[in-house]
């Protein structure tokens, strides 16, 4: 069914263009699956948008500065954490390869790390390359939990054998790799006891064990007893079913339902393609769950922005700086900016995104996207077509029919309830 | 809402006269509304409603550094780096003291305007974030929930939009109803655009038969915008709006919530004062989960909510409507007794709640959990925190708690007489 590879498109990417949806309907449902879970060749798109080179953090360069140079320190970082932010952005607009770049978002909101409290922009920066250049979802594990940043965000660079800080491996358990109740606190205890010793290295973006600091006794995690350490301990965890089946269903909240739980059949399924995260999206969307989810969910604030700048053909670094910057602080408003998630469980979902701030805010954002284009005469039909919607409900419909001004019209079908859904 | 049915809320509340009314609600910008709502009759205290304002501490407050049992040897010999000396605590009596940044509140202690419930927490104690803050935004221990305490409120008094309100991007899931949800409000105030009409706004918000649910909801945010509006604009932006960022920022993982504490309150002020008909307001302090160099960045906080505490009940004890306020402030737990080796603490079980304002009888209220008689290393509860909101919905909002706490009979604890 043509619409189904609508549906497709919107979930697996950030929303296709108009041209996009038409050539993958050409193609097929089959087809497109495959192009979108193994692109071939290099991203085109995305080679028009280098990821910065930052350089050294400042702290790095001079770890004891006066207040000062602190101050210099600190502008720069937030210079720096500007730049990272508008490049990402810019790289989910322009990559062809969409699913690769939905993904890595995905994997963002999951191993959710905040810049608001790392501070340094290098690091935020290494642990996006980390997640890009993972293998499969083994590997970003593996490389996840002695990511500087994450260790960084969770405290693990102060767990010491003596009196092992819970932070980071109780979200390893909760958060990352188990789901919540499937440990008991004695095993959060073990796991914090497993990662004690590691240190940030500032200089080199990288963490390192200092083995004095690091519990080299036996613990019992999951009914396992032995000498664990960072890495035997998250290949424990990713040998668990209840490890797969948990990123199983975190695929599922975000790419089919945030309300109904995955089905067992579907979560089997996926299951079945662990570590590879890509086969595990190709069982999700050729299994018949998937086309039941439509409608359901709700866009989150970046899928919104890049979606539409995609639609609009808007590149963010062609839009006016000082635009620009209000495009992002109204991302803040919205309450999604990148590299800065709320909390270490990532974004929020379904309705709680539906407020009447929200709605204040996206008016005022669809306002400054269609600011920037000059169209000509256009139809409510022809928004449908730009925006790649269905079809008009009869109550947005009767409100777009009356508007002369394109500008307004697009601005209204950016905001419209059936844009928000996929 | 409809122009008509806007202005006839504007008139009930309040708000608004008849000659204002009569030059039309929708145009008229926030200085003359403010100037006319100053010039109208003055609110009637009988008509005067109960409010609530929950502060929610994101992250897990610690308990033991802010109400300190300063007494207790236990105390000092579990975390001899972070514990308070007998000699740096407020006093509130022989074994307890406030923590030294709270001294606002050790002011209201002394007014006997501060109810402290010690010890309050639930069976079965879950050390997640984001289930315990579940647990206490559903009040539903046993089994996930999927609506909020308040929110099965708001269904049960078919409430409007306008009862209970967040000053958060984000709706916390306490205002979540089944068939009602609580509005948020952006505290940067919420005017639209000037190249929308609000007729347009409204026509965008119109539900639309058979709908799927989501598309709904989007819907009707714009319908909650327009009335959510007229409530802001009658209530005038607070004197003072911080950014969130003119706040130190504490070197705390995230768990959510807000930092503009000072800001949110100073809205809920302005909205109290004008007569706005809300009777649940939601605001949050964000940066608890303190694992690491936990005391400068709590006492950073503390300090926060100290201030916006005191001069927020101060505001309050000015006005008839004001008088009728009460504030409730809890976090998901409270920390491990013992420290650990980062100079801060893990997540941990029960902790104090407070409960302030003009109404509030001061005192303690429950008892505090023995610092030696612990579980796994962690406090006993002694007060189940349905108690605290029972009293909340049986005595300020005048409902039958069993009735929104999923059946649970409480104990009501009598910090707020009844009426």
């Amino acid at each position: 069914m043509t619409d189904d590879v609508a549906l497709l498109l919107r979930r697996a990417g950030f929303g296709p263009t108009a041209a996009e949806l038409a050539a993958a309907r050409q193609a097929g449902y089959e087809a497109t699956v495959s192009t979108l879970v193994a692109p071939f060749g290099p991203d085109i798109g995305a080679s028009s948008a280098p990821m910065p080179d930052l350089g050294l953090d400042p702290y790095a360069e001079n770890p004891n500065p006066t207040s000062r140079q602190r101050a210099e320190a600190d502008r720069i970082r937030k210079t720096q954490t500007d730049l990272i932010t508008r490049w990402w952005l810019e790289r989910m607009v322009v990559a062809n390869h969409q699913a690769v770049e939905k993904l890595l978002f995905f994997w963002h909101g999951h191993w959710a790390t905040s810049v608001t409290k790392v501070k340094s922009p290098q690091l935020m920066l290494a642990q996006h390359r980390s997640l890009r250049e993972s293998r499969d979802i083994a590997d970003t594990a593996r490389r996840m939990i002695v990511d500087p940043a994450l260790v960084y965000w969770l405290d693990g660079h102060l767990n010491t054998k003596r009196a092992p800080n819970e932070n980071l491996g109780r979200e390893l358990l909760e958060l990352f790799l188990l789901g919540h109740g499937q440990y008991t606190e004695r095993d959060v205890k073990e796991v914090g006891r497993a990662l004690t010793g590691w240190r940030i290295n500032l200089r080199a973006a990288t963490s390192v064990l200092d083995p004095r600091e690091h519990d080299n006794g036996r613990k019992t995690i999951l009914g396992s007893t032995e000498k664990f350490t960072a890495t035997s301990v998250v290949n424990l965890l990713l040998g668990r079913i209840e490890c797969v089946r948990f990123i199983a269903s975190r695929l599922w909240f975000r790419y089919a339902s945030s309300t109904t739980p995955v089905p067992d059949r579907t979560s089997a399924r996926m299951a079945g393609a662990f570590p590879a995260p890509m086969s595990m999206l190709r069982a999700l969307y050729t299994d018949e769950a998937f086309a039941t989810t439509r409608d359901t969910m709700v866009k989150q604030p970046i899928e919104w922005l890049v979606g539409a700048m995609r639609q609009l053909e808007l590149r963010p670094t062609r839009i006016p700086a000082e635009t620009l910057t209000q495009l992002i602080d109204g991302l803040g408003g919205l309450g999604q900016r990148p590299f800065a998630p709320p909390s270490v469980g990532g974004w929020p979902a379904g309705a709680t995104w539906l407020t009447s701030a929200g709605a204040q805010v996206r008016l005022s954002l669809a306002g400054k996207l269609a600011s920037q284009l000059t169209p000509g005469r256009l139809t409510p039909e022809d928004v449908a077509y730009i925006l790649c919607i269905d079809k008009w409900t009869d109550r947005t419909y009767a409100v777009l029919r009356d508007v002369r001004n394109a500008r307004l019209l697009l601005t209204l079908g950016l905001v419209s309830p059936e844009y928000l859904v996929t | 809402m409809d122009a008509l049915t806007r202005r006839r809320f504007l008139v009930a509340s309040g708000v608004l006269s008849g000659g204002a009314v009569a030059a039309g609600a929708g145009a008229i910008g926030l200085a003359r509304l403010l100037g006319t709502s100053s010039k109208a009759a003055p609110p009637d205290p009988t008509r005067q409603t109960s409010k609530v304002v929950l502060v929610t501490l994101y992250g897990g407050n610690d308990g033991l550094n802010t109400v300190i049992p300063y007494a207790d040897r236990a105390y000092h010999s579990a975390r001899p780096e972070l514990a308070y000396a007998s000699r740096e605590v407020l006093r509130l009596d022989d074994k307890l003291g406030l923590n030294p940044r709270l001294r606002g509140l050790k002011g209201l202690w002394d007014a006997k305007r501060l109810g402290i419930v010690l010890g309050v927490g639930y069976p079965k104690p879950d050390r997640s974030h984001f289930r315990s803050m579940d647990i206490w935004q559903t009040a539903s221990p046993g089994s996930p929930a999927p609506t909020g305490w308040v929110g099965r409120w708001l269904d049960g008094v078919n409430a409007p939009v306008e009862a209970a309100v967040s000053f958060e991007p984000v709706l916390p899931p306490l205002l979540v109803g089944r068939s009602r949800i609580g509005a948020c409000v952006s505290y940067r105030g919420l005017t639209l655009p000037d190249w929308i009409s609000p007729d347009l706004v409204a026509a965008l918000g119109r539900s639309q038969p058979n709908e799927p649910e989501m598309q709904a909801r989007a819907a009707a945010s714009f319908a909650d915008l327009l009335t959510m509006g007229d409530v802001v604009r009658a209530a005038g932006q607070p004197t003072q709006t911080p950014d969130a960022g003119d706040e130190p920022a504490v070197p705390a993982t995230s768990t959510g919530g807000e930092n503009a504490l000072t800001a949110q309150l100073a809205l809920v002020a302005r909205c109290v004062e004008v007569g706005v008909p809300t009777q649940v307001y939601s605001v949050s302090l964000g940066g608890f989960d303190t694992h690491a160099e936990e005391r400068a960045g709590h006492e950073v906080l503390l300090k926060q909510l100290d201030e916006a505490l005191t001069s927020f009940v101060a505001r309050m004890a000015e006005t008839d409507a004001g008088r009728q306020v009460v504030v409730v402030v809890y976090s998901e737990f409270g920390r491990r007794v013992r420290a650990n080796a980062s100079d801060g603490t893990d997540h941990g079980t029960a902790g104090p709640v407070f409960v302030l304002g003009p109404r509030v009888v001061g005192g303690f209220y429950g008892e505090q959990p023995s610092l030696t008689d612990l579980d796994d290393g962690d406090l006993k509860a002694t007060v189940d925190f349905r108690d605290v909101f029972g009293t909340v919905l049986g005595s300020v909002l005048g409902a039958d708690p069993a009735r929104y706490l999923e059946g649970y009979q409480g104990k009501l604890l009598p910090f707020v007489p009844s009426d």
